[in-house]
């Protein structure tokens, strides 16, 4: 897994490529978290184009960064997801609290309700 | 559990050291074993999914997280579909029920999700496990007959 971090405006940008998984959730989350403290973005855009694969150990990292924002007042974006990492950020719940966007900025994936009640704002 | 008293076709057993390295290794390892036949695109992904969750909660909850513990996962193909059971011989699960509903988990940065997945994905899922003996997943996907590819 590869991070590209560029600050766009107010917004930070997290270019992701590779597999999210248990191997890799640590590196993931500390390189978010790092990068958040340092550039403190009203927004955090996690471009998913280059990502082929998620569990719920790469959902749980984004869980963990959303809720972050959220407090602080910020917001997160996830951008471009492919079609099978979209579904699993629909089938957890994700897709219901988080902002999806296309690559034309068009939302996407809202009003989708097979998710697990199992996310707690 | 479907096909159980079929013929088996084809059968791998993989062992490999608790470390979260060995997660992608196993997921890929059984979709290629799967991929043998034709399988849609949609179903060797939801295999790699419920694969990576059941080695990801054997390295974590199973051995909590020491590296020294051995992970089996062994793969089954019969006319049915495919048998993947993935087990350790962890600290095993207190309350199996408990431990799968959706929002269970032991850590605020884990989804609890893991079950929820496999059940999700799979065609069939049972889970055995004795505290300070191990834990048994076993799933069960059917293989749809897939005309053209």
């Amino acid at each position: 897994m590869q991070i590209f971090f560029s600050m766009e405006g107010k917004q930070l940008w997290a270019r992701i490529k590779g597999e999210l998984d248990l191997e890799n959730a640590d590196t993931f989350r500390q390189e978010l978290e790092a990068n958040l403290d340092h550039a403190r973005p009203e927004v955090l855009v996690l471009d998913l184009t280059g990502v082929t694969f998620i569990d719920s150990s790469g959902l749980g990292v984004i869980l963990g960064r959303y809720r972050r924002l959220k407090k602080e007042g910020g917001k997160l974006i996830i951008y471009r997801p492919q079609p099978q990492v979209r579904r699993l950020l629909e089938l957890s719940g994700l897709g219901k609290i988080m902002t999806i966007m296309n690559e034309n900025g068009e939302q996407i994936g809202e009003g989708f309700n097979n998710g697990w009640s199992a996310i707690r704002n | 559990m479907g096909g159980q008293q079929s013929g088996i076709k084809n059968k791998m057993i993989l062992e490999f050291l608790s470390v979260p390295e060995n997660v992608g290794l196993a997921r890929v390892a059984v979709a290629a074993f799967a991929a043998q036949v034709d399988m849609k695109l949609n179903e060797l992904e939801e295999i790699k999914v419920a694969v990576s969750e059941a080695v990801s909660n054997s390295i974590i909850h199973g051995y909590g997280g020491d590296p020294n513990g051995m992970v089996r996962v062994e793969v089954e193909r019969n006319e049915e579909g495919l048998v993947i059971t993935v087990e350790d011989k962890g600290k095993g699960i207190e309350d199996i029920a408990l431990a799968m509903q959706p929002d269970y988990s032991s850590s605020p940065e884990r989804m609890g999700l893991g079950f929820a997945f496999m059940q999700s994905f799979m065609d069939h899922l049972d889970v055995t496990s004795e505290v300070n003996q191990g834990t048994r997943v076993r799933m069960f996907k059917n293989i749809e007959k897939v005309v053209e590819k």
